[in-house]
């Protein structure tokens, strides 16, 4: 078949290389551009090299976030995962009004945005006023200040999190059991499968698929969280939850050190992008991988 | 191995009161023999996977028992019915190997190691899965994945017997044949009880000894393959089964015989006298004869009747030839060296291949 050349198919591509441009690369390359050079104002600026990364690498305080930032990441992956798994096998698994009213009410932690989360939670966990502030101070008698105290701290986050993302773990794991036919049931059945069997032996493997998704979207939401810390003590008690989001805008808004946050903006990302990477492929080859 | 029986046997999706509620399964009384190979023959919708799926235990039915070799099992979970079934989709735990698989059904039933492996080997061997045994079951091609499923099954000492749902229906053509072979093997060498459900006529045919004619819930014939064609007992089964299907001639009967379009057909005169009673007692009465079984010839002859006709179809090793007689359309299927031509002709219908149905059953 001969092929029409025709200069005017550009035009087609355009609005997808103006959105990219506009979306990504206009954004990351102003970041690259911070990241090389020593801005002091508009007019004056040197190029600095790789001086502001091999700064970033050394850097003690981003060690800190950084491990702070993975331990925050498995953490909410270990709760997240094998509770939104179990809260799909509960769902109600024919239609009908139950299931939609379960999905709604699941879904609804989805709908809010998160700094109404976070004023939500500041308030739910005042000792004096906040329903559960209150019961854990007064009622179970354990002296409850999450400004102060940083595991408190540590442990609202979490809840926080879990509370508000729990949610897409369950839909999508149970978006995955509902795709499994009859006949794998059936088949289980026949041959005598314990419920253990079931889901160890056709539920699991049959969501690999989304769970590969829901690990992928909620690590790297929950390496990028900002908001829920922010709103509730800014990255404190000291430094117990700055992290690494929220290091990197005090760098780059407070201490307007626009060089190494540019930086650390790249390092994050490449770290970013290389645990998806490395997830995608362990999971991918989980599944369909040779045999033992 | 089982003798499967269904005593008033009927089931319903709907609530209501026996009788008064539309049925998925019309109330039947069958007995099925022990090692027999049974096909069910319908249309989608017919009611043949649920009774399928009464026998495994997966639908409980909503009138009447199920009895293997006289135990009433109605009751019984699918796991203790000793019930192997095979599905239309391949059903094959991914995650594990070929071996593993075939072990599944044993090891949920504690079986000691020697044993289970013996088994295992066994069946592989069998099924021609030796060389398979230590690979992912997942990366296998689709009659391998359905022979695994069978597996499943036959690796159990204590199968009463098997269930097929449509098990062809993802498998390549040219392995079909195979398969169905292989089937029919396992069943002679094993004797089990094996019942097959499918849409497809020539798979019905060739692979049971008795075939089960299911249409809108009703059970219209068991029979062997040869019964269904010669006797159908009902115009659909004369229909359905056969390409093409049974001639179906609508017809009148008076004192002189019955008749075709004005055109007199002979018939014994006993049978003719029975039609007539029929008749009287009212039903709508239908004339059948296989199109394999008219006889036809190109020039005028006694005892054949003038048509016109009006298309011929070499299929190679045999010929379909549409006629006309009067408004009616009667096919014929004739051999490939019948020399036949369009425009008039003459043909007759063998009294001893020509059937009477009333209201769509067979007047005997």
């Amino acid at each position: 078949m001969n092929k029409t050349h025709d200069n005017r198919a550009w035009l087609l591509v355009l609005p997808v290389v103006l959105l990219v441009a506009f979306n990504a690369v206009i954004p990351l390359m102003t970041v690259v551009n911070y990241s090389v050079q020593d801005v002091f104002d508009a007019t004056h600026r040197t190029f600095v090299g790789a001086d502001w990364y091999r700064d970033t690498l050394h850097n003690q305080r981003l060690h800190h976030a950084l491990e702070r930032q993975f331990v925050f990441s498995g953490l909410v992956l270990l709760i997240e995962l094998p509770l939104g798994v179990a809260i799909a096998l509960m769902m109600p698994k024919r239609g009908g009004w139950a299931t939609s009213l379960t999905l709604v009410l699941i879904a609804l932690p989805l709908l809010i945005p998160w700094n109404v989360i976070g004023t939500i939670w500041i308030v739910f966990l005042r000792p004096d006023i906040g329903l559960l502030g209150h019961f854990i101070d007064h009622t179970l008698g354990i002296h409850f200040d999450y400004p102060t105290v940083p595991i408190q701290a540590w442990v609202s986050v979490m809840l926080m999190e879990v509370w508000h993302w729990t949610s897409l773990v369950a839909l999508l794991a149970y978006a995955g059991l509902r795709a499994i036919p009859d006949a794998y049931y059936q088949a289980a059945h026949i041959d005598g499968a314990s419920p253990w069997a079931v889901f160890r032996y056709i539920q699991l493997p049959k969501m690999r698929g989304v769970l590969t998704i829901a690990i992928l979207l909620r690590f790297m939401d929950s390496f990028l969280i900002y908001t829920e810390p922010f709103v509730l003590t800014g990255g404190g008690p000291g430094d117990s939850t700055t992290f690494l989001s929220i290091y990197l805008v005090k760098l780059a808004i407070g201490e307007f050190d626009v060089g190494r946050a540019g930086a650390f903006s790249i390092i994050y990302l490449l770290i970013v992008l290389a645990f998806s990477y490395v997830f995608y492929q362990v999971l991918q080859r989980v599944g369909t991988g040779e045999a033992k | 191995m089982a003798r499967i029986e269904f005593r008033n046997l009927a089931h319903s999706y709907h609530a209501g009161a026996p009788g008064a509620r539309p049925y998925a399964l019309q109330p039947m009384n069958q007995a099925w023999d022990d090692g027999g190979a049974y096909a069910l023959l319908g249309p989608s919708g017919c009611g043949k996977t649920t009774l399928l799926n009464i026998i495994s235990g997966l639908i409980h039915p909503s009138e009447g028992r199920v009895l293997f070799d006289g135990v009433d099992v109605t009751d019984l979970p699918t796991a203790r019915r000793n019930i192997a079934q095979v599905f239309q989709f391949p059903v094959i735990y991914d995650t594990m190997t070929v071996f593993d698989n075939l072990a599944f059904p044993l090891r949920n039933r504690r079986t000691a190691a020697p044993e289970l492996k013996r088994r295992v080997e066994q069946v592989a061997h069998m099924l021609e899965l030796s060389a398979d045994l230590g690979k992912r079951a997942s990366g296998l091609s689709a009659d391998a994945k359905q022979k695994i499923s069978l597996g499943r099954g036959l690796v159990r000492s204590d199968v009463a017997a098997i269930l097929f749902d449509e098990p062809l229906t993802v498998i390549d053509p040219h392995l079909k044949w195979t398969l169905r072979r292989k089937l029919k093997q396992i069943h002679q060498e094993l004797k089990l009880t094996l019942i097959y459900v499918t849409h497809d006529q020539s798979e019905a045919l060739t692979f049971a000894d008795q075939v089960m004619v299911l249409c809108e819930g009703r059970v219209l014939q068991l029979g062997s393959p040869t019964e269904l064609f010669e006797h159908p007992a009902h115009t659909f089964v004369g229909h359905f089964i056969g390409s093409p299907g049974m001639n179906l001639l609508p017809c009148t009967i008076d004192a002189s015989g019955v008749r075709v379009d004005g055109h007199a057909i002979e018939l014994e005169p006993a049978y003719a006298e029975r039609a007539r009673d029929a008749r009287r007692a009212g039903g709508a009465l239908v004339m059948g004869i296989r199109p394999e079984f008219v006889r036809y010839r190109r020039h005028a002859e006694a005892g054949f009747l003038p048509v016109e006709v009006t298309a011929v179809e070499d299929l190679g090793n045999y010929k379909i030839a549409t006629a006309r007689l009067g408004a009616q359309v009667v096919k014929m299927k004739l051999g490939e060296a019948t020399s036949v031509a369009s425009g008039p002709g003459w043909l007759s219908f063998p009294r001893e291949w020509t059937r009477l149905y009333v209201d769509g059953a067979v007047l005997g």
